[in-house]
C-alpha cells in the first residue's frame, strides 16, 4: 500500500469563494477520502426568528445568501403567505417571478465565472462577470439593491416595474444572451476548457439519487426534476422545458447551467409580455398561526422552508433546507477517487453556498 | 487547432475597446433613483414616536423622546428601507449616495429643535376658547337642524 497523507484544504482557498475545510486523504496524488468541515460562518439567522416581528424578519431571511437573497426572502413570504392563506395580486407574482429568474442569470454568470476561474482561464471570468455586472446594474435601477433586494412583503412586493422599465430590460437581455452565445462557445467547444471538464466528478443517474444531489448537479445526471415546474410565484403560467443532461460529468453542470441562463432570458420574457396590471400588494393583518411549508427552484436547487406560527407577532421556528447541503455528499462522492488538482474544480461543480447552509 | 482558438475573437475585441470600467472616483458614478445608499432624517418633521427604532431589523436606530435625539449608527444600517416605510411622518429618505468610509463605528445624533413653549393660559385666554367652543356647538347644532 502507497503512503497515506493528509492534506488539509480551506477554508481559505484562492479559488474557494466559500469557507469549507477537506481534510484529503491521499494516496500519491489520488484522494481516498475526504472529511469536511463546516461552521465558519454561522450566524444563527433562524434563531433570531423569535426575537423579530415576523413581518421584518423578511429583511433577516434574504440575508442568509448573498446571491440567492431574493429567492430566500421570498421563499420566507411565501410560506407566511400560506399560513394566512393569502391571495396574493397576480401583478405580484410576475414581478417576482421576473426578480427570480434574474437572480437565477446573475447567480449562474458568477459561478460560471468562478469555474473559468477554478481552471485558470482568468480572461474568460472576467467575461463572465462583466455580464453579470449588467444584471447587477438593473437589479440595482429596479429595487435598490445590487445585491440584496429588499422588495418583498408579506402579501406582494414592495416595488413595481413600470413597462419602460420592463422593455429595457427585456432589450438588455437580448443583448446578454448574443454576448452569451458567442461565449457558450469558448465553454462547450474549447479545447483547454473541455480537456478540465470532460468525465470529471462524474456523478451517475442511480448515485445522484441515492445520494440526493440537487438542482444542476442532479439535472447533469439525467434526472428532470424541477420545482418550478410545481408552480410558485407565477411560474404556473410559463411555457419551459427542464434543462437536463446525461453526461454526468463537469462538463454536463457546466452545460446545464449555460442552458438555464437562456431558459430564464426566455421565461423573462415569456412573464414580461403577460404581466397583468393592477395591485402589487395586499395588506395582511392579524398574527399568523399554523405552520406551512414552501419549495423554491434556487440557482442551486431546490431549498425549502417551513415556518411555524403561535399566534403572537413572533415565530416559533423558521428552517431552511439549503440545496448546498444536499449537494455537500455528492461532492464528498464525486472526489473520492480524484486527482489532487482537480478537487477545487470538484467543489466548484456543486457550485457550494456555505454561508446559506450554514446560515 | 481550432477549437483552442475559440477565445481569440473576444481577446482581440477587449484588446481594442475601451475599458468597461470607470475610473472611479475621478469619474462620479452615477446611481439610479431607487438606489439605496445612506439613510437621511428630516429631523425636524420628526415626533420622536420610535416606529423605526421598533422596527429596524439591525437596531440601528436608537430615538431618545426626552432629549429629542435620534441617532443611527451607521455601519450597523444594512439599508432595507424598512423604517422609510412605517416612519409616520415621512421624515425619513434614502439617499442614493453612500455613506462616508470611517475607520471607526461612529454614531450620528441628530437632535430636534427646541418645542416652543407653550402660551400661558391667562384667565382672558380662557374665557375666549370658552367663548370659541360654545360659538362652535352653536353652529353644530345649527347645521343638524
Ligand atoms: S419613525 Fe419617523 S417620526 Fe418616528 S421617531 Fe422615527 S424618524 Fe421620527
Ligand atoms: S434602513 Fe433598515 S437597517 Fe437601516 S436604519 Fe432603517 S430599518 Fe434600520
Amino acid at each position: 500500500m502507497a503512503n497515506r497523507s493528509v492534506v488539509p484544504f480551506g477554508p481559505q482557498h484562492p479559488v474557494l469563494p466559500e469557507p469549507i475545510h477537506l481534510d484529503l486523504v491521499l494516496e500519491d496524488e489520488k484522494i481516498v477520502e475526504a472529511i469536511p468541515k463546516i461552521g465558519y460562518v454561522h450566524r444563527g439567522l433562524e434563531k433570531l426568528v423569535e426575537k423579530r416581528d415576523f413581518n421584518d424578519f423578511v429583511y433577516i431571511a434574504e440575508r442568509t445568501c448573498g446571491i440567492c437573497s431574493f429567492m430566500h426572502g421570498m421563499g420566507y413570504v411565501e410560506a407566511m403567505e400560506r399560513i394566512f392563506d393569502a391571495e396574493i395580486p397576480p401583478r405580484a407574482k410576475y414581478l417576482r417571478t421576473i426578480w427570480c429568474e434574474m437572480s437565477r442569470i446573475h447567480s449562474h454568470l458568477l459561478w460560471l465565472g468562478l469555474l473559468a476561474d477554478g481552471f485558470g482561464f482568468e480572461a474568460l471570468f472576467y467575461q463572465c462577470w462583466r455580464m453579470r455586472e449588467k444584471v447587477l446594474d438593473m437589479f440595482e435601477e429596479a429595487t435598490g439593491g445590487r445585491v440584496i433586494f429588499s422588495v418583498n412583503k408579506i402579501g406582494g412586493v414592495l416595488k413595481d416595474m413600470p413597462k419602460e422599465m420592463l422593455a429595457k430590460f427585456v432589450h438588455n437581455f437580448n443583448e446578454i444572451e448574443k454576448e452569451l452565445k458567442d461565449l457558450t462557445e469558448v465553454f462547450l467547444t474549447d479545447y483547454s476548457v473541455e480537456s478540465r471538464l470532460r468525465g470529471v466528478g462524474i456523478l451517475t443517474r442511480d448515485d445522484a439519487i441515492r445520494l440526493g444531489a440537487a438542482g444542476p448537479m442532479m439535472r447533469a445526471s439525467g434526472i428532470s426534476i424541477d420545482t418550478r415546474s410545481i408552480g410558485y410565484a407565477a411560474y404556473e403560467d410559463i411555457d419551459f422545458d427542464i434543462v437536463t443532461s446525461n453526461d454526468c460529468d463537469s462538463y454536463a453542470r457546466c452545460e446545464v447551467r449555460i442552458k438555464e441562463i437562456f431558459q430564464s432570458i426566455e421565461i423573462i420574457r415569456q412573464a414580461v409580455e403577460k404581466i397583468p396590471g393592477g395591485e402589487i400588494s395586499i395588506d395582511i393583518k392579524g398574527n399568523p398561526k399554523g405552520e406551512a411549508f414552501t419549495r423554491v427552484e434556487q440557482p442551486r436547487g431546490e431549498a425549502i422552508y417551513y415556518c411555524r406560527a403561535n399566534g403572537t407577532k413572533f415565530l416559533e421556528r423558521f428552517r431552511i433546507r439549503t440545496p448546498t447541503f444536499a449537494n455537500l455528499t455528492p461532492m464528498l462522492y464525486t472526489l473520492k477517487g480524484a486527482e489532487l488538482a482537480d478537487v477545487p474544480l470538484l467543489i466548484l461543480t456543486i457550485d457550494p453556498c456555505i454561508s446559506c447552509t450554514e446560515r | 487547432m481550432a477549437s483552442i482558438m475559440k477565445f481569440t475573437s473576444f481577446a482581440l475585441k477587449n484588446l481594442f475597446s475601451k475599458p468597461v470600467t470607470k475610473n472611479y472616483p475621478a469619474e462620479e458614478r452615477e446611481y439610479p433613483a431607487r438606489a439605496r445608499g445612506s439613510l437621511q432624517c428630516k429631523i425636524e418633521d420628526c415626533i420622536f414616536c420610535g416606529m423605526c427604532q421598533r422596527k429596524c431589523p439591525s437596531g440601528a436606530i436608537t430615538v431618545d423622546r426626552k432629549a429629542r435625539q435620534w441617532s443611527i449608527d451607521r455601519m450597523g444600517c444594512v439599508q432595507c428601507e424598512n423604517c422609510v416605510n412605517h416612519c409616520p411622518k415621512s421624515c425619513l429618505k434614502m439617499d442614493v449616495h453612500y455613506s462616508e468610509p470611517d475607520y471607526n463605528k461612529v454614531v450620528t445624533t441628530l437632535e430636534g429643535p427646541p418645542v416652543a413653549p407653550k402660551p400661558e393660559l391667562t384667565p382672558e385666554k380662557i374665557a375666549e376658547l370658552k367663548a370659541a367652543a360654545a360659538a362652535k356647538k352653536a353652529a353644530a347644532a345649527k347645521a343638524k337642524e
